[in-house]
Parts: structure tokens; sequence; C-alpha cells
């Protein structure tokens, strides 16, 4: 039923495949939401400038507010549903309970997602804007510094920054073998 | 551990019990509930500061695609105009009524349609036109409509003699200080859900106290609060900003009787910037006189911040005037500067905090011209009970705070000399202040059944908006009904469960507790009872506050290190430590969380935050994450927290709130500490790149170093 506002697009999202219409204004954070009943990502601006919405697309973090669905299309989309497998929780979702990394939780699913995304690059090499040395060959240490850095997409109004970065850095190394 | 052998609950560090639900995405916040035959309304917000709405065109809009209608003064059912919240009457809670346009951002249409795409787009496409009027948008406190402020948190301060005292202080410190608008930004947008079914209102709202937005709704559309149904499971934050009834329930609640189906109203971000309430920008003048010994002998706090004319406000700055230390005469005046502005709406640590960055740097001033060091400054004029009514403190442990805290942080190394520590292009500096936050309870009610399977089901109207509520009362509830946690069966966030006061004031968990605490005692006496279930409830009305010859609060020392770049004016905070004398702790995991959290406010107060309106339209041009910078990860160090040993005789179990006393104290402790770094002192918060860089040297900075 594609017409001029209107787009058929496959997404697979959690290892699932799903065919959808879409309208073509229509963000990739309201397909999820809105169309497969993925509520788990949340809308903190639809602006990009708060990261609630952060989720994986082809393993990389994007923030799905301004990602259009149309866009995804073909892709293979993680959301904080399924990044704990058969009911497992990851360690990193073990550690931000156990160091309350969160406490009204909206943002937590963004700040998860993100942080699974952003260990992925730290040990694909990337730098940051903080990294001291540049070198391509060497990967930086991840030091609470890296990690309040490349986490800094993830706004969290109450606070919970430092019990963040430290389930993070807690799980790092787990979570870098777990991806 | 009980003769039951079960270990008390309270007191441990045990992590939240919707934990699981939050890291999985599996816990449903207002938007997150499906709803069948859902239409979406989107809010349409005025563009003039005032003025009168000429006409709204919604021919174009109309014939969109999915549109259903659109809402607004002609066609929208009637509110009552009398409806009032707990400052009174507010004339802002009746939404599409008039023409009257009081405000930009006024919410003065809603279009509604099969899909949030479809009502957006048909929104844009509206045609409003206004006739405008001249507004008066600038804040301050010689503004000639100042008017003095409501008194219904009790008269202000007038002890002593205090122009004599000044006049035989040796120094006066005479300072004015201002604190900007500033925006709650709970990362959960304001969003509703509502329907009608058979007179009834049902509605799934994102708010700090279900019970008191049903009875402001049910007062609204003139309905019995019995027929007003409202839940809220779990909530993203509030920090004051949900504690009112916002547009988002009003319109959609209006928009579901008039489309005779379920209406979502879901606030953008920038919309949640320009229609709900923020934290009013103040203006303070302080006036401390002190002795060669160190000894306060007059304080003088006089605040004014803004409201609309639409409802009372109280921003309660002079608190720390009145309670933090002894002087022989201390005067507090609060001014209220009506403007055609967004009605504010209490922010964490209302009062206290803006209050406090003007009140504990004029304290530090003192330190400073007197050459005492500013810890012992605060130490000397502790007061034995309270320099004001005379009454003595139920609990005080503010000075183990400043000590202990002192201790921890490594104060006695300090040199107090401005402008002395360098590392490479970096000044570095320290700083401290106390705070205070008044404490209490209001009436709430619990109901707690024992059921056939021996658990216990506690019904209690709490919102635990991030705050911990729902783990902490399943602690309390254990711990009164002799039980271990795993037996209670907690209900929360919801109307229909009794009257309750919500999430603010620091007082939602610790009123909570005191109506569970005394339902379960009640509970204990009928369970020989063999019939089962068994049901209690308690309302706490007559109950509480049954030591009111005392004055209760919490306290917080609270010590920074800021490194100063003068190059760039960048100001980065090294260490946040805070001392707190809260009570008896319900879970310090949690608590110690909130704290941190509160003070992280506070950092972000200091040295980011400014909601700014452009003083030609009067609208506000912050409005969203780009233009208001909240604290990220790479702003925030390692921030410590800690409890000193405290007990609140004035509870049945020794609690005390904590929601608020995180975040007062820390602006004046970044301030202080910025001084001290530079020499330089900022009066004017934020303390952001464009106030402290140093392209030459200025006056004040010379005189403040040749002065030490």
């Amino acid at each position: 039923m594609t017409d001029d506002t209107r787009s058929d697009i496959s997404l697979r999202v959690n290892d699932a495949t799903y065919q959808l219409a879409v309208d073509n204004r229509r963000t990739l954070l309201d397909a999820l939401r809105d169309d497969l009943s993925l509520t788990g990502t949340k809308k903190g601006c639809d602006h990009g400038q708060c990261g609630a919405c952060t989720v994986l697309l082809d393993g990389d973090r994007v923030v799905s507010c301004l990602t259009l669905a149309v866009v995804a299309d073909g892709a293979d989309v993680t959301t904080i549903e399924g990044l704990a497998g058969g009911g497992e929780l990851r360690p990193i979702q073990e550690a931000f309970i156990r160091l309350d990394g969160f406490q009204c939780g909206f943002c937590t699913p963004g700040q998860i997602c993100s942080a699974v995304g952003m260990l992925a690059e730290h040990a694909a090499g990337w730098p940051s804007a903080v990294t001291r040395d540049d070198s391509p060959e060497r990967t930086p240490e991840l030091s609470e510094e890296e990690v309040r850095e490349r986490m800094s997409g993830n706004l969290c109004r109450c606070g919970a920054y430092p019990s963040i970065v430290r389930a993070i850095l807690e799980t790092s190394v787990r979570e870098a073998v777990s991806k | 551990m009980n003769a039951n052998g079960i270990t008390a609950a309270v007191g441990e560090p045990r992590p939240r019990v919707e934990g699981r639900l939050k890291v999985t995405g599996s816990a449903a916040y207002v938007a997150d509930v499906p709803m069948p035959d859902l239409a979406h309304g989107w809010m349409v917000t005025a563009t003039v500061s005032r003025g009168r709405i000429r006409d709204i065109d919604a021919t174009d809009a109309l014939a969109m695609p999915g549109v259903l209608g659109v809402l607004d003064h002609r066609n929208a059912r009637r509110l009552n105009p009398d409806a009032a919240h707990h400052f009174g009457p507010d004339r802002g809670l009746p939404m599409l009524q008039d023409d009257a346009v009081p405000y930009a951002g006024r919410p003065i249409a809603l279009v509604v349609a099969r899909t949030p795409e479809q009502a957006r787009a048909a929104a844009s496409a509206l045609r409003v036109t206004y006739d405008a009027e001249p507004h008066d948008t600038e804040f301050s406190m010689n503004h000639p409509a100042a008017r003095p402020a409501s008194t219904l948190f009790g008269p202000e301060a007038d002890t002593g003699d205090l122009e004599a005292e000044l006049a035989v202080s040796t120094v006066v410190v005479d300072e004015v200080y201002r604190t900007p608008e500033e925006n709650h930004s709970a990362m959960e947008p304001h969003v509703a859900t509502a329907w009608w079914e058979d007179g009834h209102l049902y509605a799934l709202d994102s708010n700090q106290g279900p019970f008191s937005i049903s009875q402001v709704m049910a007062m609204l559309f003139f309905i019995d609060r019995d027929r007003v149904h409202i839940r809220a499971e779990h909530v993203g934050g509030g920090f004051g900003a949900k504690t009112i009834c916002g547009a988002q329930i009003i319109l959609a609640a209006m928009a579901a009787e008039h489309f005779r189906r379920p209406v979502r109203v879901a606030l953008t971000r920038r919309q949640v910037f320009l229609a709900i309430g923020s934290r009013p920008p103040t203006e303070q003048r302080v006036r401390i006189g002190a002795g060669a010994d160190g000894r306060l002998r007059a304080v003088h706090h006089h605040a004014a911040f803004a409201l609309s004319p639409l409802a009372e406000y109280i921003e309660w700055c002079t608190e720390q005037a009145r309670t933090l230390y002894a002087a022989p005469a201390i005067r507090t005046e609060l001014s209220a500067v009506p403007l055609d502005r967004l009605p504010p709406c209490t922010m964490r640590g209302p009062g206290a905090t803006p209050g406090s960055f003007a009140f504990e740097s004029a304290v530090d001033e003192v330190a400073e011209r007197l050459r005492i060091d500013p810890l012992r400054l605060r130490l000397l004029n502790q007061p034995a009970a309270s320099p004001v009514s005379g009454r003595p403190w139920s609990t005080r442990r503010l000075i183990t705070c400043l000590e202990e805290g002192a201790r921890r942080f490594g104060w006695a190394q300090r040199d107090p000399r401005p402008r002395l520590r360098r590392e490479g292009n970096l000044l570095v500096g320290t700083g401290v202040a106390a705070a205070a936050f008044v404490a209490g309870v209001f009436p709430a009610s619990a109901t707690i059944a024992a059921e056939t399977d021996g658990t216990f089901s506690v019904r209690v109207g709490a919102s635990d908006i991030g705050t911990g509520a729902r783990t902490a009362l399943i602690a309390v509830a254990a711990d009164a009904l002799g039980v271990s946690t795993e037996r209670i069966r907690l209900h929360i966030g919801d109307s229909d469960l009794g009257p309750n006061p919500g999430a603010g004031g620091s007082r939602g968990t610790t009123s909570c507790a005191f109506a569970v605490t005394e339902a379960a005692k009640a509970l204990r006496e009928k369970l020989d009872d063999p019939a089962r279930p068994v049901t209690v409830t308690v309302d706490t009305t007559p109950l509480i506050n049954w030591r009111p010859a005392e004055e209760r609060n919490t306290y917080s020392a609270v010590f920074a290190e800021v490194t100063v770049d003068p190059a760039t004016g960048e100001v980065r905070v090294r260490r946040l430590l805070g001392m707190f004398a809260v009570g008896r702790v319900i879970n310090p995991l949690l608590a110690r969380s909130q704290l941190i959290g509160g003070m992280i406010g506070g950092l972000s107060m200091a040295l980011h935050e400014e909601s700014v309106r452009d003083p030609i339209t009067g609208r506000l041009v912050t409005a969203d994450f780009a233009g208001y910078h909240i604290s990220a990860h790479a702003d925030v160090p390692n921030v410590e927290a800690d409890f000193v040993a405290d007990y609140e005789p004035q509870d049945p179990s020794g609690f005390n709130g904590l929601g608020e006393i995180g975040n007062a104290g820390v602006a004046a402790a970044i301030a202080n500490a910025v001084w001290h770094a530079t020499g330089t002192r900022h009066r004017t918060l934020p303390i952001s790149l464009g106030r402290v860089v140093e392209t030459a040297a200025p006056r004040d900075r010379q005189e403040a170093i040749s002065a030490v």
C-alpha cells in the first residue's frame, strides 16, 4: 500500500523481522514504540539532544529520534529489550541495578544501549576528544574521563552519572566479550 | 533481627525493587501504555507575551488527513475559573476559555488526529493571528509592580534592632545576588492519556501526586473527586515540575470528552519549556553585619522573585537567614513581582536553593572581609535554638556535618587567601557552604490487608518519580509488620489509594512511611483474628506534627574544589563532598544516590543553567537542551555524599525527607570556591564562561586580592 506519504520497509529488530508500511515522516523511534510496541526506547527530546532514544543500528549507537524509519529499511536494530538474551541480564544491566545507576529510569535504556555501543567503539580503537594518544595503533585506556566524555550525549537529570560511570567501568571487559 | 528471625529492612542498602524493569525497558511510563482507539492531541501555544487572539483559522488543518478536530476557546467546554491548588486559586488552570493571552507559551488550541504525525502537521497548518499588547517580562527587585509575597508559609522574620546592630558592626556586607529562571528538565516530558466512562474521568498522567492532581481535576471539571481516577505507576523524574496539574492532562481530558474517545497529549521538550512552570528568577539583597570577633550582629535578607498575576506562588529564599546562624537582629523580606511570564512552579529545593546561593555567598564575604576562615565563621555562629522564634531544634547535627566534612575534605590544610594556587594554566580553589531545609510530614492515608496467603497488601498513594519511594516503603512496611520484604505487596501511584500529598517538599516518603507505620501498628492488633483478609486503613491527619514546639529541618555542609581557566573562563568542579543530617536513613544506597543527584543539580545550576527570555518579544529563546544546558557526564566529577548519625524525634521512626537538601548549598560552595581560586566574587548565576574569562584585569578582582 505504498502511496506518496507511506513506504513499505523491512526492519530486523532484536533478531525478528518486521514488514511495515510507515508514514514517511515516522521516525525510527516512533516506529519502534508505536508500530512494534517496543516502548523501552524513550522519547526525551525528539531533537537528538538527550540520548534517551539511543539504539544500536547495525551495531552502532544512533539517536532513533533523528533517524527516519525509512532510512533504517533493511537494517538490524537492537533495542534495550533485545540486550538481555533469554531473560538473562547482561553484566552492565546487573551492574546498573547493583550500583544504582538510575533513579527515575527514563534515560536508562538509552544510557545502557549507548554504553554497549560506546564500549564497542572503544574496543575498535576509536579515540575521543579527551584521548591523549591519538595513534591509531593503540586503544586508549578506558579511564573515568574517557567514559564521561564518550557518554556525554546521554543526559540524566536525576544525576546518576557517578554510578553509571562505575557500572560501565566495572563491566567493560565482560561487556566487550559478550558483545 | 526480630523475635521471628527477620532482619530489619530499614537501614539496609537494597537495590530498587523495580530495577529489573528499568534496565530492560519493561517499566511502563505513561506514554508506554497502549490504548485502543487512541487519538493524539497536539498542543498549540501562543507566540505573543500579552494580547488577544484575533482568530484561529483551522480551515486547512481540518481538511488534512486523519484530523478529528480542533479545540480552542470557541468550542471548548467551560472549566471552573476558581480551581485551586496548594498556593490557592490558579487562573492559569482553566485553559482554552477565552481569547486572552497572558504569556508566551500559553496553550491556546489542541489539534486532535488519529496519529501524532497527522496532529502535528495539522497544528502547523493552523493560522493564528493576535492583537498583541505591550508586555512586561523584565524582572528586577526594584520593579514598580513589586509587592510583598504571600505569607502562606508564615510571617517573615523581624527580631532585634537591625539598623542599630549594623551601625555597631565592624564589617557590613551589603550585596545583591541574582539567579536566573531555571527549568526542571525531567527526562520524561509531560504526557497524559485520558478517557471518560459513565461520568468518570480516567487518566494516566506523568505527575508527582495522583491524589492531589485528582483534586484539582475534579474542581476544574465540576465533578466529585471520587469520579476522577489518575494513575502514574512509573514517572520519569519531576523535580517539582509534575507537582502541578499540567496542560497535558487538562487538555487530554477536555479532548477525550469532546471527541468521545481516549486522547493522549504528549508535550514536546520545547512545549515543556514553554508551557510548564519553571523556577522563577530571583534578585536578593543580603546585608550582614559582624563584629571583629566573628560574631554576626545583624542579618537582613530581602529576596524578590517573578511570578504571574494568574496565580500566587512563593519562592521562599529567606529560609537560610532565619535558620543557619545566631544574630541579635534578623530581618527577612520576600517580594513578588507579577509579570507577563509563564507562572512559576516549585523546583527542587524551592527557595532554599537560590536563597542559599545568595545568603551563603554573603556569609563567605563576611569571612573574607574579617579575614576569618569561612568554616570557623560558620561554626562560631551556631544557634542553640531558633534565632527567630526561640524554639528548640528537634535535632540539629549541622556542626557535625561541618566538622566531619572538613575532616574528610582536608579543610585544615587550606590557605584562606584567594588566587594563590596554580596548576599549569589553571587556578584552584575550595569553598564551603551550609544549608537547611524545612522538614515535616503532610497527612496521608494507608491501607494494609493481611491476605490469606500470608502476604500483606499495602496500598498508599505514593509517587515514585525516581526517589526510591517504592523500595523504601516496602522496607518500612516489612519492619512495621515484623515480616520479610518478600511478603509485602505494595501498590502506589493511583489516586484511588486514598489521600496523599505525593512526592514533593521532601515529604513524600516520610508522609507515606508515617501512614504505613501507623496502619501496620493498627493491623498487628487485629492479627489474632483468624478471619482473613483483615484490612486496616489509617489516615494520619490527627497523628502528625505532635511536637509543634520544635523546629524541624534537615541540614548539609557542602565542600567544593574547582579549577578555573582564566583564559577561557571554564570552571570545572574537581571534588564535591556533602555531609548530610537527614534523620534515620531508610535505604543508604538510594538515599546517597538521591543526595548525589541533588548535588549534581546544584552543580548544574551553579555553572550551566539559564533560561533566557528575549526582552523584545518576551519569549523563551532557550527552549531545548542545546540552548539550556544541564550537566552532562563530562561535567560531573566523582561526587561524595554521606550521612551523619541522626534521628528525627518528631517522626515515629526517626525519618526525615531528603529530596531537596542535596541541591541547596552546592551553588554557594562552588561560587565560594571560584572566589578562592580567582579572587573574583560571582554574585550572578550561572558562573558561565563569559562571566569568568579574564580579558583584562578587572578592578573588583584587584580589590579582592588587595583586601587580603
